[in-house]
């Protein structure tokens, strides 16, 4: 056992190394996320209230996680890496899970930015709110890391990705904006974490399928 | 007494979707042996040794290696590497991952031997052709695999990169069943124990 | 037990449809709030139905791909998503006419039902999209399995989000009462129920039978080209 989350770490360490160096990623993510907050505010009406900002709020959450995720196994895809992974006697959940922690620490990083910027720009944020945040950060990453490997075994790359991670995250948007302007947020944060662990469950014990033949 | 051969292949057939790329292959390779794989281009030599490894299955037949992964080691056509990680830091993750014993020193050893300790502390996308594939020979030798299986490993190398494989190879084939899939057979001379040409009609 | 013959069963279904359009037309009491257009009712609840059968089926397919290593399922699987594909557009169909004829609006939020179908219609459209841009081998089929139980996984969580939705992104307008139904609506309910999912065996068989066809013809060339 402590066999396979030394691997999760040394795997999640190998993402994180990756990024630091190549810095593209994150600043890209960043940079998206606050361009679109003020696309925002030109799509809303001046009377629009700061309902519709929460929606919009997690609407720029799961596209700019969409973008990070869209580059999730580039690395493993330039020279075979990932074959080489797949050859080692780790499991291959180890490396679902390597990959859905070092994503999640960039989507956070975006996160860190994006909603003090929201609080600027639209409305104020409750600790339901920042709940729902970070448990829908949990569920999107799980999905995606999976998402992505399928998209990444395609031809049409760029463009799947969108297709196939959009209907698995409505539930998500339901519930992380449910969190932040429902009277009854908790229903809403404990839908979300059934969501997690519904479908952090189902990928990692799925990867194995995506990766192998 | 006969002895269960280490890899045997039966009836062997892989196709992608229509295109059959190997039919009805079978062979069987006894521990300590060394088959060479032959066969011009799109024979399905790639194909074969892939199926080998457990990268690919068969859509007919079977092939039994008598190993778990821990004990493979493969050489392909891509190095299998991250390529904006240093040699260092790639032998060092899997080298974890395949829990070499002592790996520091190993990966030290294996850089060494095979002339790259020098660049050990640069990225991967720096490397020459003939450095990338000495790399990704240093890293399925890491965990001192008991089955080597190499996919046309001299295409990549230079003159000097070329003799200390086949020394390698010589030294290892003692202790070391391998499978190599080559244009120049010759290279193996006497080390070969077994031949096979796919793609001949 | 050799399954039953195919053109035995398209017999049935024919007759069962007619016996079933008989039935809500001749038989089955009109509906006192919304009059004749709840006969649509009649179809589009058995359509439903039978997508979700059609997707619980390619999903227990699918399943059955990724633990044995059986050869058929990848085609069963990929049948039962498109047969649950056609059905669920057919479901949105005749549920955006019920909705124009009971409220006079073609689409509504507020009816959980069809909002859920919409999320499912679009998860599964995407499911084609991924398996034809996969080559075709033992990847694809893993894929496309991994992807179809997704699917099935989807539904109660997304149905679960749609009613939590409903609370407060769109206030129930609408309301429909369930089918109180008396015992002749009953009838002529699971009758055109037997008859839809009957019919949909049968388109499922048909289609089957097609791709299994296709597939060895081209397994057939291939060999005489080579």
């Amino acid at each position: 056992m402590t066999g396979y989350f030394a691997d999760v770490a040394a795997l999640a360490r190998k993402d994180l190394r990756l990024e630091l160096r190549a810095r593209d990623t994150l600043p890209a993510m960043l940079l998206f996320v606050l361009a679109t907050l003020v696309v925002f505010h030109f799509a809303l009406p001046a009377d629009a209230g700061d309902d519709p900002a929460y929606g919009l709020l997690w609407v720029a959450l799961v596209f700019t996680s969409l973008l990070g995720l869209a580059r999730a196994w580039v690395p493993e895809r330039e020279a075979g890496a990932l074959d080489g992974l797949v050859l080692a006697p780790t499991d291959r959940s180890a490396i679902w899970l390597g990959k859905t922690l070092a994503s999640l620490a960039f989507l956070v990083a975006a996160e860190v930015v994006a909603l003090p910027a929201f609080v600027l720009f639209f409305a104020p944020l409750d600790a339901h709110a920042l709940a729902g945040v970070a448990l829908a950060s949990v569920g999107i990453c799980s999905v995606g890391s999976l998402v992505s490997a399928m998209a990444a075994a395609s031809r049409g790359r760029e463009v799947l990705l969108p297709l196939i991670f959009l209907p698995l995250a409505i539930p998500i948007v339901v519930g992380g904006v449910g969190a932040s302007i429902s009277e009854e947020p908790g229903k809403f944060l404990a839908f979300l974490g059934l969501y997690d662990a519904v479908f952090a469950i189902l990928s990692w014990a799925a990867f194995e399928y995506v990766v192998t033949e | 007494m006969a002895e269960t051969p280490l890899v045997r292949a039966r009836g062997v057939e892989r196709r992608y979707g229509a295109r059959r790329v190997l039919h009805d292959v079978s062979f069987e390779l006894g521990r300590g042996g060394t088959l060479v794989v032959t066969g011009p281009n799109g024979s399905g030599k790639t194909t074969l040794l892939r199926l080998l490894v457990g990268l690919a299955v068969p859509s007919r037949g079977t092939i039994e290696v008598g190993l778990d992964r821990a004990h493979v080691g493969f050489v392909g056509h891509e190095p299998l590497v991250y390529r904006e990680l240093t040699a260092l830091e790639n032998l060092d993750l899997f080298g974890r991952l395949y829990r070499v014993p002592e790996r520091r020193e190993r990966i030290g050893m294996l850089l060494e031997r095979f002339g790259l300790w020098d660049s050990r502390g640069e990225r991967v996308s720096a490397f020459s052709r003939g450095m990338t594939q000495r790399l990704a020979l240093c890293r399925a030798l890491l965990h001192e695999p008991e089955l080597l299986v190499l996919d046309e490993p001299h295409s990549a190398l230079d003159a000097q990169g070329a003799a200390l494989l086949d020394q390698e190879l010589e030294a290892l084939v003692p202790r070391c069943t391998l499978v190599v899939a080559t244009h120049e057979p010759e290279r193996l001379g006497t080390l070969a124990t077994a031949s096979l040409a796919l793609g001949v009609a | 037990m050799t399954k039953p013959s195919l053109t035995l069963l398209a017999t049935l279904a024919v007759v069962l449809a007619g016996a079933a359009v008989a039935m809500i037309f001749f038989v089955a009491p009109e509906d006192a709030d919304q009059g004749l257009s709840q006969k649509i009712f009649y179809v589009h609840v058995p359509i439903a139905l039978t997508a979700y059968a059609c997707f619980g089926l390619a999903a227990w397919k699918a399943f059955r791909l990724l633990t044995t290593r059986g050869d058929r399922y990848d085609l069963e699987s990929y049948t039962g998503v498109h047969q649950g594909t056609i059905f669920g557009a057919l479901t949105l169909v005749t549920g955006s006419i019920w909705a124009k004829a009971s409220w006079g609006v073609w689409w509504t939020w507020s009816s959980n039902q069809l909002v859920l179908f919409l999320v499912l219609f679009l998860f599964y459209c995407a499911y084609f999209m991924l398996r034809y841009s996969i080559e075709p081998g033992p990847r694809r089929e893993r894929i496309s399995a991994v992807y179809a139980l997704f699917g099935v996984a989807l539904v109660p969580v997304s149905f679960l989000a749609i009613r939590l939705a409903s609370d407060f992104i769109h206030p129930t307008v609408f309301t429909r009462d369930g089918p109180q139904m008396t015992g002749t609506m009953f009838a002529a309910f699971c009758v055109s129920w037997a008859a839809i999912t009957l019919l949909a065996y049968v388109m499922y068989r048909v289609e089957l039978a097609g791709k299994r066809t296709d597939a060895n013809l081209r397994e057939l060339r291939e060999a005489l080209a080579s």
